[in-house]
């Protein structure tokens, strides 16, 4: 990924790993990715492949008995216009100054609006409260910049909605109240969750409008966390994908979808039925998809090398279940993590 | 209108008999209020009105948002819930045609074994205290089809038929991931050989990769078995993938039927339009503007005049505010319920088409 722009987020060799009583999960085990200022990093991977625990991993939020035991995530802070660096896994999670950053400079904007809203507080009481605690606004300022905000994420009746519950509004309208709160203390970085898979198709393309247009107006750097490749291709500049809890492939949109390397990203991409694809045949060929043989493996006993090896078209005997691959650039800003595209 | 429709039609292959017609169905949930005494304030218009048919062996994908109806629908056809009004009519292979609504409590368990439905949530859909064998020779054991050792031999087979190895037979639901236990969901389904399945979003909740199993899985049951499916999804890709013809369901009502091709190329209704070009296209180098709907999708309970849509519709005139559009054939098997269709051009998935 070159780009000549600031570094905001440095994750490096993460590892986040969940302790119970069957056994350790490896949720991120060797998550490495780079985020720009301004930029929208898309994360793409199955369930449990590890990308929301690594969103989680960022604000320094994994539940228990979840814990960061290794790795770095180096957050570049401009404070008064002077760079400081610092390492979110060295946090405190409780401590002041992690709370100043969560919240105000890297927000979240979760999957289910009605289960991150409070039922019991309104809109306003909720939006409010983020932006007292970080800017120290009184009630009254505060609740003004509220009604700026949900007039900027497109609700009607700012006025009227900021006095409304979670309950009173439609999913598409929840999730405007979450962005609204979520970019009310004009955060550095947005780490946006899912945050259009609960809804339906017609409400999805409002929020994805206006999530793009509030990149154009903010600046801010968005990392979208999403399964859906069809919101991937549309929305991002460059890529991660995930399998297993390690990245696999890292490149610009344009290169995963049209020149990927892994594997995984090949057979994932060749799994998806494509809108217009049988309208164009005029409904005749190939009737049947590509799939990937096989499930993902249970995370308690991980297969050795290659985490995706028992489910590779290209797998070598010998190697990928022996070796671990490690990233390898195979151009510039092109990583991937496969023995068979070393040797290639 | 099915009939009408074998006469008009001069497509090239030979259609299939009907085998399921539903007309002017309707269900009408009532709002309640009040504790101790309870009075009826309104309805839930949740299907109202809806006409379609389906051919034999053919898979008729019916789409829309949260709440249009469709998942009702399917259910109606079950009779799941019993219809306010309308005709569902089945060719059942036992009893012949028949009209679902008015079949007595033994001729509706004879004609479900023809008749069956494949849940959306696998997780929830099977019970987590009983056996594979309990949970796929169930149908088989409560229609008196087969018991005891029989009973493991189809129940064995019914398993290796959706790919999964009979020996997991002895084991509960939860040692199987969703794809598995989507694939039991389907073996259960096909206990008894029935004629038509209902598919209420059978892969929404599974990730891609195993989305991609199951619809291949699904496929290959319809040729083998001539399975005859009611797709009830959201996802338009999956739609277009699967099914011969497509239904578009809004508020309750149909919108929009036709073959996919005519319906993803060239949508007759302003709503159909809106949909397809919603969709996130997997393409980095097609990033399209999509047609942004203004508002929310209607209450189902307090419905606008006219044509429902009219509120949101970029093409709405004065004489759709006022007058609720019929469904009407307006090209050979392509129905639409738009006052505006003859005139309109609008955009199907390959970009506009002019005529």
């Amino acid at each position: 990924m070159n780009n000549n722009r600031e570094l905001l987020v440095e994750v490096k060799n993460l590892q986040t790993y969940f302790f119970l009583d069957e056994g350790t999960v490896h949720a991120v085990d060797g998550a490495d990715f780079d985020i720009h200022r301004g930029e929208t990093l898309g994360v793409v991977g199955e369930s449990g492949c590890g990308k929301s625990v690594t969103a989680r991993s960022i604000l320094n939020i994994v539940p228990k008995p979840g814990k960061t035991v290794g790795g770095e995530i180096l957050y570049h802070r401009k404070v008064k216009g002077v760079v400081q660096t610092i390492d979110l896994t060295k946090m405190e999670p409780q401590s002041d100054e992690m709370r100043q950053i969560r919240g105000a400079e890297i927000a979240m904007v979760f999957q289910e609006p009605m289960t991150s809203l409070s039922p019991v507080h309104t809109i306003g009481n909720q939006i409010t409260e983020a932006i007292r605690l970080h800017q120290g606004l009184d009630r009254a300022a505060a609740r003004e910049l509220a009604i700026e905000m949900l007039d900027l994420v497109g609700m009607p009746l700012p006025n009227r909605t900021i006095d409304e519950y979670a309950h009173q509004l439609s999913g598409g309208m929840r999730q405007r109240a979450m962005i609204a709160m979520a970019l009310s203390c004009h955060p550095s970085l947005l780490i946006a969750d899912e945050p259009t898979t609960a809804l339906d198709v017609t409400t999805e393309a409002q929020i994805l409008k206006l999530m793009r247009q509030l990149q154009d107006e903010l600046g801010m750097a968005i990392m979208y966390i999403t399964h859906n490749l069809g919101v991937i291709a549309q929305m991002t500049e460059n890529v991660v994908v995930m399998y297993m809890g390690k990245v696999v492939e890292e490149a610009d949109v344009d290169t995963i979808f049209y020149n990927p390397q892994h594997p995984y990203t090949q057979a994932l991409l060749q799994s998806i039925p494509r809108l217009g694809q049988k309208t164009a045949r005029r409904g005749a060929g190939q009737r049947r998809l590509t799939s990937i043989r096989g499930m993902v493996p249970d995370p308690y006993a991980l297969p050795k090398g290659c985490p995706f090896h028992p489910r590779c078209s290209q797998m070598i005997a010998g190697q990928c279940d022996q070796i671990e691959p490690q990233m390898i650039e195979v151009a510039p800003g092109h990583k991937v993590r496969c023995l068979a595209c070393a040797g290639a | 209108m099915a009939e009408a429709l074998e006469n008009t039609t001069s497509a090239t292959e030979a259609k299939n008999p009907v085998l399921l017609e539903v007309k002017d169905l309707k269900k009408h949930f009532p709002i309640q209020k009040g504790f101790l005494v309870t009075k009826v304030v309104g309805h839930v218009k949740a299907v109202d009105g809806v006409s379609f048919f389906i051919r034999e062996q053919e898979t008729l994908g019916l789409v829309g948002e949260s709440g249009c109806g469709k998942t009702t629908t399917g259910r109606l056809i079950l009779r799941a819930y019993e219809p306010t009004a309308g005709e569902i009519w089945f060719n059942d292979r036992k009893m012949g045609r028949v009209n679902v609504p008015d079949l007595d409590k033994h001729q509706l368990k004879l004609m479900r074994q023809n008749m069956q439905m494949i849940f959306q949530d696998p997780y929830s859909s099977l019970n987590p205290r009983m056996t594979l064998l309990q949970i796929v020779g169930e149908p088989l054991l409560v229609n008196g089809v087969a018991k005891g050792g029989e009973l493991q031999d189809r129940v064995a087979e019914l398993l290796r038929v959706v790919g999964l190895r009979p020996e997991y037979m002895t084991r509960y639901p939860h040692a199987f991931s969703g794809g598995q236990r989507q694939r039991i969901g389907v073996a259960r389904a096909l206990a008894l050989n029935p004629q038509l399945v209902v598919c209420d979003e059978p892969v929404s909740a599974l990730d891609v990769s195993i989305q991609a199993q199951t619809l291949n899985l699904l496929q290959d049951l319809q040729e083998q078995f001539g399975l005859t499916y009611l797709f009830v999804s959201h996802d338009l890709s999956v739609v277009e993938h699967i099914s011969n013809r497509v239904a578009v369901m809004y508020v309750g009502k149909l919108v929009e039927a036709a073959t996919t091709v005519a319906l993803f190329q060239r949508p007759l209704h302003p709503y159909t339009e809106a949909l397809l070009s919603a969709v996130p296209k997997p393409d980095p180098r097609l990033r399209t503007e999509p047609i942004v709907l203004q508002g929310d999708v209607a209450d189902p309970a307090n419905p606008p005049s006219g044509c429902y849509f009219h509120p949101r519709c970029q093409y709405a005139i004065d004489r759709c505010k006022t007058e609720e559009p019929v469904l009407r054939e307006l090209e050979p098997e392509h129905f639409v319920s738009c006052h505006r269709a003859e005139e309109l051009q609008l955009m199907g998935v390959l970009g506009r088409v002019t005529a």
